[in-house]
């Protein structure tokens, strides 16, 4: 898994760039936290979020959370196969449950983001709270 | 924080702590739809430790139990149970409780843990009058509940009580792992289960819910908490006070008149203003619903009926067995029966709800 190659927010997203697309998913940590996870409520594709609006919803059994748009831009395409198999964001964080893609105006939004290394040590003091 | 004496088993068996009404417990081991599940097909073991124990004692000891509850205790022998609303003047909940007839003058009242120092002045103020000597003694017991099919199979490797001929809300005294113990066919899940009141150390405590655990491990039973604990109860309609039932709704309006005996010999708090609600009609009750749309409602999540805003949902989840989002909410009456729609938000979308039968879930006898 190329977990090497992603960004990572303090909220527990992961975000992959690829040119002017940014894929955005979940953490294991965050799957692991969120428990079964049982309903995806995805944004419409055209949808235009800016950084830090709630883009998507996940509800597991025991809560709801929100995921983020980590820039400003437009949803270019949203992982339908969540809507019949939401458990895949439980089985596969980094893979197929993946949950949205969406268009990257201005890179330097994603500056504030983490590197693996510094997002395991973000968990670190997390677990160390 | 407050622990059970069960605590030091919880961080052996890796639980998920989090803070619950100022206790320190488990909201999963597993997780929370293995622990669903494994109620609903073979068994789950949980330490509910945090309830509270109040005990009635003394010649008057049944007039105070009749003068608090809705039920009517005088049905009661010693070994039987009751469930019961402890009621307001409004006819509102202070709590729902659980009434144990232990023999003749000395009644065990069961209450919820977020309400233990309410209630009990409560029941002290309102039994002065009588000949009863009324203690709190919550901190003295604790309590498992082990719930699912094999519950009775499990429970009956620790105790000599006979367990098979136990009825549903029925108990016997004896002794549970060499500790005097109370063992009653109750539970808040929708399955057969039992619950074990015992007072111990916390060695000797953690020691017996780590025994049932591993013990359990052949019946393919499982320790579970407090999250499972909540879907299980909300799939059988079981309300849980603070969110279905409270003191701004009656036990008419919370369709519960069947533990409302409004004819028992004893006067009671509520009587006269459900009495008068009785006879001119409930303008709300309490319902169940499913969404025909997709979503999960929480408590919390407003209603809107035929457009007009309409309290909130007062709970609400996925449910693990049943397999869809269900909860509970009061409706006007008129727009209460089954098949009625409504509608909630969550968040910034409206989704709609239809009322269904209750309970959600039934087991199969």
């Amino acid at each position: 898994m190329a977990k090497e190659n992603l960004l990572y927010s303090k909220d527990h997203e992961w975000v992959r760039r690829e040119g002017d697309k940014a894929t955005v998913g979940v953490t294991d940590y965050a799957q692991h936290e969120l428990g079964d996870v049982v309903f995806v409520d995805l944004p419409a594709a055209g949808k235009e979020l800016k950084k830090g609006d709630p883009a998507a919803n996940i509800e597991s059994v025991k809560a709801v959370s929100d995921v983020f748009a980590p820039v400003t831009g437009t949803i270019s395409a949203v992982n339908a196969k969540l809507g019949g198999n939401p458990e895949l964001i439980n089985q596969d964080p980094f893979g197929e449950g993946w949950i949205f893609s969406m268009s990257v105006n201005q890179a330097s939004e994603l500056d504030e983001l983490m590197d693996l290394k510094k997002y395991e040590e973000y968990l670190k003091g997390i677990a160390g709270e | 924080m407050k622990k059970t004496k069960i605590n030091a088993a919880h961080y052996i068996l890796k639980g998920k702590m989090v803070e619950f009404c100022g206790w320190d417990l488990p909201v999963q081991y597993s997780g929370l739809n293995t622990e669903h599940m494994a109620v609903r097909t073979t068994g789950g073991i949980f330490d509910v430790s945090h309830m509270g124990e109040v005990w009635f004692r003394g010649r008057e000891a049944l007039r105070a139990v009749q003068h608090l509850i809705s039920n009517d205790a005088a049905k009661l022998e010693p070994g039987k149970i009751q469930y019961a609303g402890l009621l307001t003047e409004s006819g509102c909940f202070v709590d729902d409780l659980l009434v144990y007839m232990m023999r003749e003058n000395e009644y065990l009242l069961v209450v919820n843990a977020a309400n233990i120092d309410k209630d009990f002045q409560w029941m002290k103020k309102h039994t002065a009058r009588f000949d009863v000597q009324v203690e709190n003694r919550s901190d003295e017991y604790s309590q498992i509940a082990i719930q699912g099919p094999v519950a009775e199979k499990l429970v009956q490797e620790f105790t000599d009580i006979p367990l098979q001929p136990m009825g549903y809300y029925h108990f016997a005294q004896g002794r549970v792992q060499g500790m005097d113990a109370i063992v009653s066919r109750t539970g808040y899940t929708g399955e057969d289960g039992f619950e074990i009141y015992f007072k111990a150390d916390a060695a000797a405590a953690s020691k017996l819910f780590l025994d049932l655990a591993e013990k359990g491990e052949k019946y393919d039973a499982l320790p579970a908490g407090l999250g499972a604990r909540d879907t299980l109860r909300l799939e059988a309609k079981m309300a849980l006070y603070g969110n279905d039932i409270d003191d701004s709704h009656t036990v008419l309006e919370a369709d519960l008149g069947w533990i409302l005996k409004l004819k028992k010999d004893e006067p009671f708090i509520g009587q006269e203003a459900l009495a008068r609600q009785k006879e001119a009609g409930i303008r709300r009750k309490l319902i169940g619903f499913e969404l025909v749309d997709k979503g999960i409602a929480r408590h919390g999540y407003p209603l809107t009926v035929q457009g007009r805003e309409f309290g909130a949902v007062t709970s609400g989840t996925f449910a693990p067995f049943l397999k869809k989002a269900i909860g509970l909410a009061y409706l006007p009456l008129e727009n209460s029966a089954v098949g009625s729609e409504f509608q909630i938000g969550i968040r910034e979308k409206t989704v709609t709800a239809k009322v269904v039968e209750t309970p959600f879930y039934k087991r199969k006898k």
